[in-house]
């Protein structure tokens, strides 16, 4: 997909998040709007997913560590077909599959239920492994968050990852900065994230702009060239993103827009 | 009578599973000598990895090599495997229903001296209440072969509790069968059954020997899985005999005692005594002294039964 096309398709992702969180009245906005660039080059240009494999154990597969960001893997997954968009609608509705955090069981195109944080990046270990146990080309991806790395599983896995030498392994952390409680580095200070990946064996790529496409690409090309260590992408991103009101708000983690905020951030995108 | 323990069968019969199939993929916590399961690396070394000293990490790797296709086997002390690892089985294995057989060893009192840090008594209440996970606990080397190779041929969550000490074989005969969620009768009396699991079905078929020589004839059943529970059995047991005593190296709070109580509470109400560690950590000291000391012995199991006649 064209940048073009990717920058109509993230205003309609930003937007989905948007309504999806304001009809369930609640769910977590700002760190789903802060990596939809990131999903949308995952799933539309650096992964190979499609209708044709989707269904399949063993291809490409991406893991939502910080499954709180659901509507924006949501949104993403809604874009590819692998489900009505109007399923979107009924996120965390009774009865409904788009649960509050991912359930691998119930929709199509999620690679691994999730929600407690600490346990993806360890999940895609796992894959990783399996994958060159099989010796295919098959590659791993997983989605962190910044304050997901005070969970000490964090650092196991990222010593497993090295330990196993898994370079089929890219992982990418929302490093946003900003946590529930406040700013990361006031609430546990988890940095330098980059020197510490890099001590546990880690190639670490700083992506210093997560919103321009052709960055992104840049860092996934890096991840894949290098050879006999995992990835970590360290994605420099903007909690909120692309809302003014909402951007670089903590309070914006896990609170729903009401109607006038929603009426508000549609007006901002452009879209209705 | 040959003697075995329960994680030496498991390492024997995982190390055959592994040349039978090349889809089992085996996790350690550096333990592999001690949980046996690092017996397989004869057969199949790439086939084994030993995550170090971090069991939540090993459990959700566990999860992503189910989610590509493997069978795996993720084995610590059962302590550490369950216990420090609880949450971690619970959302990334038994949530996702991951085919993944946690084969824990050193369950219960009966590791011995290396005390109450490492005598789990909590772990059958753990993993029963965990939706979809089957829980086993074999009685001896048969057993725990039978087990595992039945854990191994269904998919979904299992988990295999496994002791330390040596047990001696009381199932290397024809007639023996193994069926998951089957429970086994091994005595048939009346009045009282006694329905045992683990290293305590041993104990429970000594008290029957003492009980017989003074005339009295009870019921013994090896209760093998616990989850699920063979209601069938059960009930029957519950519809021809006074009271039931269960007998367990576990927790009688939330063990399998508390599971046969909250079924046959509510499908065939009859008297039932638990035998097991009674809400008290243990300490250090050999099996047999240990069980004799916190009332889950032969002894403790016969005078229980003189009680309530």
């Amino acid at each position: 997909m064209n940048y073009q096309d990717r920058e109509k398709l993230a205003l309609n992702v930003r937007a989905n998040i948007l309504k999806m969180t304001n009809q369930a009245a609640s769910g977590h906005p700002g760190g789903s709007l802060s990596a939809v660039e990131l999903l949308i080059t995952l799933y539309f240009h650096e992964m190979n997913i499609n209708e044709e494999n989707v269904d399949h154990v063993h291809r490409d597969k991406f893991v939502l560590s910080k499954g709180h960001a659901s509507p924006v893997l949501y949104s993403v997954l809604a874009a590819k077909g692998f489900f009505p968009e109007s399923e979107l609608m009924k996120f965390r509705n009774l009865n409904a599959n788009l649960q509050g955090h991912p359930n691998m069981r119930l929709v199509r195109g999620v690679d691994m239920s999730t929600g407690s944080l600490g346990q993806g990046l360890s999940v895609a270990v796992g894959m990783s492994l399996a994958n060159k146990l099989d010796k295919n080309d098959f590659r791993t991806y997983v989605l962190c968050g910044d304050g997901e790395s005070q969970e000490g599983q964090i650092w196991e896995a990222a010593m497993a990852a090295a330990h196993y030498k898994l370079d089929n392994l890219c992982a990418v952390l929302d490093f946003n900065g900003l946590q529930i409680d406040g700013n990361v580095t006031d609430v546990m200070n988890p940095t330098p994230l980059d020197k510490k990946f890099e001590a546990f064996g880690w190639n670490v790529v700083d992506l210093e702009n997560p919103y321009d496409y052709a960055s992104i690409e840049d860092a996934f090309a890096k991840a894949r060239a290098c050879k006999g260590k995992p990835t970590m992408i360290l994605a420099h991103t903007v909690k909120g993103k692309g809302i003014s009101f909402m951007e670089n708000q903590a309070g914006w983690h896990g609170v729903a827009p009401n109607a006038e905020q929603l009426k508000a951030a549609l007006e901002e995108l452009g879209v209705n | 009578m040959a003697k075995i323990a329960t994680r030496d069968a498991y390492g024997k019969t995982l190390a055959q599973l592994c040349e039978e199939r090349n889809d089992i993929v085996v996790l350690d916590a550096d333990l592999s000598g001690s949980t046996k399961s690092g017996v397989m690396k004869k057969v199949a070394p790439e086939r084994h990895f030993n995550m170090g000293i971090a069991e939540g990490n090993m459990m959700a790797v566990a999860a992503g090599l189910a989610a590509n296709g493997k069978t795996v086997f993720a084995s610590s002390f059962a302590m550490f495997a369950v216990g420090r690892a609880y949450e971690q089985i619970r959302n990334s294995i038994g949530y996702p229903m991951m085919n993944v057989k946690i084969c824990a060893s050193h369950a219960g009192i009966t590791v011995g001296e290396d005390g109450a840090s490492h005598q789990t008594i909590e772990d059958i209440g753990l993993m029963r209440v965990i939706p979809g996970m089957t829980v086993v606990q074999p009685c001896d080397g048969p057993e725990a072969e039978a087990a595992v190779r039945a854990v191994a041929a269904i998919n979904g969550p299992c988990f295999v509790r496994l002791g330390r000490s040596a047990v001696e074989v009381i199932n290397d005969h024809p007639d023996y069968k193994f069926e998951l969620g089957k429970a086994n009768v091994l005595r048939k009396g009346s009045k009282v059954a006694l329905i045992a699991t683990g290293c305590l079905v041993h104990e429970a078929l000594k008290a029957y020997e003492t009980l017989k020589s003074e005339g009295i004839e009870v019921t013994v059943v090896n209760l093998h899985t616990i989850k699920p529970l063979d209601e069938q059995c059960l009930v029957e047991l519950a519809k021809t005999h006074d009271v039931l005593i269960t007998c367990e190296e576990h927790s009688i709070l939330t063990g399998m005692g508390s599971a046969v109580c909250e079924l046959l509470s509510e499908k065939q109400p009859v008297r039932i005594l638990r035998i097991g560690q009674k809400d008290v950590f243990g300490e250090s000291g050999k099996p047999a002294e240990l069980l004799h000391k916190y009332e889950m012995d032969a002894e403790a199991i016969v005078k229980a039964v003189k009680g309530v006649l």
